[in-house]
This record gives structure tokens, C-alpha cells and sequence, in this order.
């Protein structure tokens, strides 16, 4: 299995360990630019920046710019990428990344075909490598790396893994955790789009073992039923760590799409009480309010120990 | 996007997937002449995005003049599950030996294409027995593949051939259209063997319009939707008298359901996307102005870079403008807060620091009218 935490972090004794490199792919772009300052100011070491045609110039003075992933490939020894661009030039941003030998590449464009989606992650299988959305805030291993646009005030260090569908309301629930005492060791946002690169059960499967975890916060979402089957997995792998899970959703109407391209429910599919009661099922309990969430996980914790 | 069943027929028969004659129409005087060219008897449908119309009373045969103008104006009149009538088809009638399932969607755990047959069809999806699944990646659909669906479904001959090949056609038009989803249900099969489409569910990938102009006709929004479209906004209207406006879609949902949970009727889920700046807030409020029976404003805003100032004056500002007359309870999360405070103290907006205190006071205001 991969070892996220090792890819994010690396081993210690090596030279670049707690330091590794990203490259960020449209990082001149207004949005790109903006979350590669917050990035570097968070520690993140940002090692150079693709836009086709700036190749040569520096960015913000001491970030070099390349003209395609491979050469900053190649200049840097990167193996992860956040993507800024554009979604319909997404497609081309990632059949680059993944060719030039990136292993760990972070999709931030919402709005991108599914049909792309797809022909990307056939690519990923192919090389090797995880891809992190799209249409998601990041990944982030708090006050050490934060790959991703999400804010940096929510987050504390500590020993929850935190995955959630949402954005917002992955920072939502890491305040709120964060403010009961509840720091976080790994957060990894999937994303609101009907495809996934890492879906829930494969961001369980990459921190389920990690020493670092000793419970798990789940934030999902109507649609899909990467809830019902994270939770089986869960019963089926005996996973015995305090969880607890949010779904946002219980009271959207039928076959709507409500803000994700995701997150709609058809008949059943998707529906919010399908999702409560497969966790119910693998005696997770399901926080009515965000807020709820660390006094559930509290609850677990006391239990358990 | 949700294409009618008429609208997914046109499709039907430029990939030459067989259908019967059929005509739509949005008025009675159009559908009187429509009636003169197919001739009785034939049968009328309710064109409605949902599912559920034949139970609704949403589809009736037609045997002549005086029932067509009968039951027209009545199924055009029908509202199944809030939707109203979009237009009424009108079709003729086959002798039926078989109704068979067949549908081809993205699955969504699986990450690829699949294939869902039976020989059981014309009931809803979660009812249809003995289905055969296939898997097949980007969705393309071999001969020997087809055949092979063809055959675990039971069918021989003539019927099998004309299965393989509406399979493959059918995977040719969910790939060039990229659908989520490319269903007939029904597909009879007649007294000669020979298969047709009776009805057509087919569902687009939003995202990737931009790729097809071709289906832009079909696109049905409204004003508000359209506008909201344009800033970058995602707007749901619902039939409740609060407006739920936030940033982030998860966010904007949990709004939506602590609200509903606390007896109070959303207006609306809006979600003006990741950031907040003084005009998207303004934007949005516009939007709400023009819903007719919005009688108070809940705004749950979420984030570390967002200024509640900022949102502050959007407040202001539409206040001033003569755009809003409504109450406004507001959550802000966010730099300057006490500020924000300060700013709104005399105007109709309050700001809460928690959303559940904002949502009680948003429903004691909205009882009390």
C-alpha cells in the first residue's frame, strides 16, 4: 500500500525529509499565484511553477518557471503537482504531469469532464500515481505541508485523519475539531465531483495503519455511495479507531444537483439516509451539525479507552 | 443535463436507434394538426423531467377527436413531483411481445461505463429482475461484447441481432454526448421480433458543455438560474419563504438541512462559490430580490481569507440601493468581525457567531410574519 505520509513527508535522514518539493502547474494565473504565496508562507517548499511560455522567469523573485512539467521535472526532482488550470485545459495539465513522473498530483479545477476525469485516471493507473480530486481543496499534513487552497487558520497538528467531499465544510469541521482539543494528522479532501481520484475508501486505505491516526472524521455528501462502501469496508476490516461521520445533504430535494456536479440524489442513489445507515451499521455515529462532530468523537474516544 | 424523453428520442433517431412516429407539441391548436398527420389512435405523454408520469396519469391513449381534445388540456395540466409540463408527445401505438431494460450510466464507485440489461424491463430501475452488469471502461462497446449481453439476457434471432446493434449505437451516443446516463426503458420488442425505443432517459455531463453546443437547445434555465450561472454561482430554488446563501456547496447544504431541522422552509440553496468579495454577496442578494416569496435572508459564510467587512457593505449597499427590504441573519466567519458588527448595527442585517443562533432567529422572524 502506498504510504501517503511518506510521500508527503518523506523518510527522516533524508536530505529533503519534512521539505519535499511541489511543483504548481498555472502557478502565474491570479488563482495560482495567490495559493502558491499562501502555500510557500504556510512552509510548503514550492520548487518551481509551469506556464508554457514564461519558462525563464522567476516567480516572486526566487521561484523558478518552467515551460513544461517535464523540465521542472527534471530541475527539481518533483514528484508532486497541484494543478490551477483552467478545467477544460485540465485533461492536457495532467497527461503532462503524469508523463513527466509525477506520483502525486493534486487537482484543484472544479467543473472538468468526467469524461477527462476518466482518461486521466486510466493514465494515473499506468504510472503509478494517486490523483487528489478534482474539484478538491488538497491535502494537507497540518503545520508541516499543505498542498491545496485551503485556509491555513482551521488546521492544527495532531492525530485525526480528516477526509471529507466538502470544502468548505472540511474547514468547517477542522475548527471545530481544532477548538475541542482535536488536531489533525492528515486531511485529505476528495472532492465534489462524481469521479474521484482518491475515493473515500482509497484515502481510508492509505491512513487506516499509519501510527500517527487514532480516530477519523468522514465529511460526506448526498450522491454516489463511496459512503455506504467506505463504511463496509470499515466493517469489513475490523477498523477499530474512534470514527465518526457528517452528510451534508438530508434535506436537499430529489434530482437536483446541489452545488457539486456530485451531489445528486437519483431514487435512492445517493440519498443521505442510505449513507446514515450503513455508518449507523458499522456503529459510526453521524453528527446532525458540524458542530457536533468533536463531541461525538470525544464520546468515542472516551469509550475506547 | 436532463433531457426529456422527446428530446432524448430526437437523439435516438439521429444515431438511428428505432422509435416509433411520434410529434411534440406545447399547445393543443399544434397538437390537433399533429394528431391529423399521425391519425388515431395513438397515445399522449407528459413531457416532465422526472420519472413516475404513467402513474401520475401523465400518458393516455387516444382513440379519436373528442378524446384527444379531452385529455390533452388534462395531462398538460398535471404537475408530477412539482414539475409542470413541458410539452405533451404524441405517439403511436405498437403491438408489444416483450419489454425489454437496457441503459448505459457512469458508475460511480467502479470509475468506468457499465452496461445494465434484462428481459424484464418497463418497470423502474430498482425493480427490474435478472439483470446483467458489464463493465466496459470509457464506454465503448465491442460487437462481442453486445453479443454477449444479447445472449445472457436470452434473446435469439432477429430480436439479438437488432439488440447488438442498438447497443452499440447507444454506446456511440452516450461516448459522443458524454451522458451519465443513456437509458430506454422500455425497449419493446414487436410481434416480428424487431426491437424499438418506447421511452428514453439521457442525462449530460454538465461540465462538459462547453463541448456541445449541439445540445445547448436543450438546456432549460431560468432567468434567475441563468443569471446566477454567469457570476459563477450555484442556484437550487426551492418552494420555502428563507433564502440559504453561503460559500461552498457542503457548507450551503448543511445550512439547508440544520434549517429544515429547526422547522424553518428554505427558498433557496446558493452557493456563491469559494470566496466572498463585496459584489458576489451584492450578486446574490440581487437574485434573492427578484424570488417573489422570500421573506428572510440566511447567510452562513465560511472563510480564513474572507472579510466580513467586505460582506458587510454588500449588506449596506443593497440596503441603500432599494434592492432588499428583507431581514438578513447572518453567520460570518472571518477577519474583522467586530467590525462588520459595528457596520451593520443599524441596518436589518444581524451577525451571529454561531450559524445554529442565526438559523433560530431566522425562523422566530419568519413565524412571527
Amino acid at each position: 500500500m502506498t504510504d501517503i505520509f511518506e510521500m508527503l513527508r518523506g523518510r527522516p535522514g533524508d536530505p529533503d525529509y519534512g521539505k519535499k518539493g511541489v511543483i504548481v502547474q498555472g502557478m502565474t494565473g491570479a488563482y495560482g499565484s495567490l495559493h502558491t504565496r499562501n502555500m510557500v508562507k504556510y512552509g510548503t517548499n514550492i520548487v518551481g511553477g509551469v506556464t508554457p511560455g514564461k519558462g525563464g522567469q522567476m516567480f516572486d523573485g526566487n521561484i523558478p518557471v518552467y515551460n513544461t512539467v517535464q523540465e521542472a521535472a527534471d530541475a527539481t526532482g518533483a514528484k508532486i503537482s497541484i494543478v490551477f488550470v483552467p478545467a477544460k485545459f485540465f485533461l492536457a495539465a495532467a497527461k503532462e504531469a503524469l508523463e513527466s513522473g509525477i506520483k502525486i498530483l493534486v487537482a484543484i479545477p472544479e467543473h472538468v469532464p468526467v469524461r477527462d476525469t476518466m482518461q486521466v485516471l486510466e493514465m494515473a493507473r499506468q504510472n503509478d500515481a494517486i490523483v487528489i480530486g478534482p474539484n478538491t481543496p488538497g491535502i494537507m499534513i497540518p503545520e508541516l505541508i499543505k498542498i491545496g487552497i485551503m485556509p491555513a487558520s482551521p488546521f492544527k497538528a495532531g492525530r485525526i485523519a480528516l477526509l471529507s467531499k466538502s470544502g468548505t465544510l472540511l474547514y468547517e469541521i477542522a475548527d471545530a475539531l481544532t477548538n475541542s482539543g482535536f488536531g489533525q494528522a492528515i486531511t485529505i479532501g476528495i472532492g465534489g465531483d462524481p469521479i474521484n481520484g482518491t475515493r473515500l475508501i482509497d484515502a481510508f486505505d492509505m491512513v487506516k495503519d499509519a501510527p500517527d491516526i487514532e480516530g477519523l472524521v468522514v465529511v460526506g455528501e448526498i450522491g454516489g455511495d463511496s459512503e455506504e462502501i467506505l463504511a463496509q469496508r470499515i466493517i469489513d476490516s475490523e477498523f477499530k479507531k474512534p470514527t465518526v461521520a457528517y452528510i451534508a445533504g438530508r434535506a436537499a430535494p430529489k434530482e437536483k444537483r446541489m452545488g457539486h456536479a456530485g451531489a445528486i440524489v437519483m431514487g435512492t442513489y445517493g440519498s443521505a439516509e442510505s449513507k446514515v445507515s450503513m455508518f449507523n451499521k458499522a456503529n459510526i455515529p453521524v453528527a446532525k451539525r458540524p458542530a457536533e462532530v468533536p463531541v461525538l468523537l470525544a464520546g468515542k474516544m472516551e469509550k475506547s479507552d | 443535463m436532463r433531457l426529456l424523453e422527446f428530446q432524448a428520442k430526437e437523439l435516438f433517431k439521429e444515431y438511428e436507434i428505432s422509435i416509433l412516429s411520434s410529434r411534440s407539441c406545447t399547445g393543443i391548436e399544434q397538437g390537433k394538426r399533429h394528431a391529423e398527420e399521425l391519425g388515431y389512435p395513438f397515445v399522449i405523454k407528459i413531457q416532465v423531467p422526472v420519472g413516475g408520469r404513467g402513474k401520475a396519469g401523465g400518458i393516455q391513449i387516444c382513440k379519436n377527436a373528442n378524446e384527444f381534445e379531452l385529455k390533452f388540456p388534462q395531462v398538460m395540466g398535471l404537475v408530477i413531483k412539482g414539475e409542470k409540463a413541458r410539452a405533451i408527445l404524441l405517439e403511436k401505438m405498437a403491438d408489444i411481445k416483450q419489454e425489454l431494460y437496457l441503459s448505459l450510466f457512469l458508475n460511480r464507485s467502479k470509475r468506468c461505463y457499465t452496461i445494465i440489461a434484462s428481459a424484464e424491463g418497463g418497470v423502474e430501475i430498482e425493480s427490474v429482475k435478472n439483470q446483467v452488469v458489464r463493465e466496459i471502461g470509457l464506454g465503448h462497446v465491442q460487437a462481442d461484447v453486445a453479443r454477449k449481453v444479447s445472449q445472457d439476457i436470452g434473446l435469439e434471432g432477429k430480436t439479438a441481432d437488432d439488440f447488438v446493434d442498438i447497443l452499440q449505437k447507444l454506446s456511440k451516443l452516450t461516448m459522443e454526448k458524454e451522458a451519465e446516463l443513456a437509458e430506454i426503458n422500455p425497449l419493446a420488442v414487436l410481434q416480428d421480433g424487431s426491437l424499438v425505443a418506447l421511452d428514453g432517459k439521457f442525462v449530460t455531463d454538465d461540465n462538459s458543455n462547453f463541448r456541445h453546443g449541439e445540445l445547448q437547445k436543450y438546456q432549460e434555465k431560468s432567468e434567475v438560474e441563468e443569471r446566477a450561472e454567469k457570476s459563477g454561482f450555484s442556484l437550487v430554488e426551492l418552494d420555502g419563504n428563507i433564502a440559504v446563501v453561503g460559500n461552498g456547496a457542503g457548507l450551503v447544504m448543511s445550512t439547508l438541512d440544520m434549517l429544515s431541522d429547526n422547522g424553518g422552509k428554505p427558498a433557496c440553496f446558493l452557493d456563491v462559490g469559494g470566496g466572498a468579495t463585496t459584489e458576489s454577496v451584492y450578486e446574490a442578494l440581487t437574485l434573492i430580490s427578484k424570488m417573489g416569496r422570500v421573506k428572510g435572508i440566511l447567510v452562513n459564510l465560511y472563510g480564513g481569507i474572507v472579510k466580513t467587512t467586505v460582506v458587510a457593505e454588500a449588506f449596506l449597499k443593497a440596503y441603500a440601493d432599494g434592492l432588499i427590504d428583507l431581514p438578513v441573519f447572518s453567520r460570518l466567519k472571518g477577519a474583522e468581525s467586530e467590525k462588520a458588527r459595528e457596520m451593520l448595527q443599524d441596518s436589518r442585517t444581524k451577525i451571529y457567531d454561531s450559524v445554529e443562533e442565526a438559523i433560530n432567529a431566522v425562523v422566530m422572524e419568519v413565524k412571527d410574519d
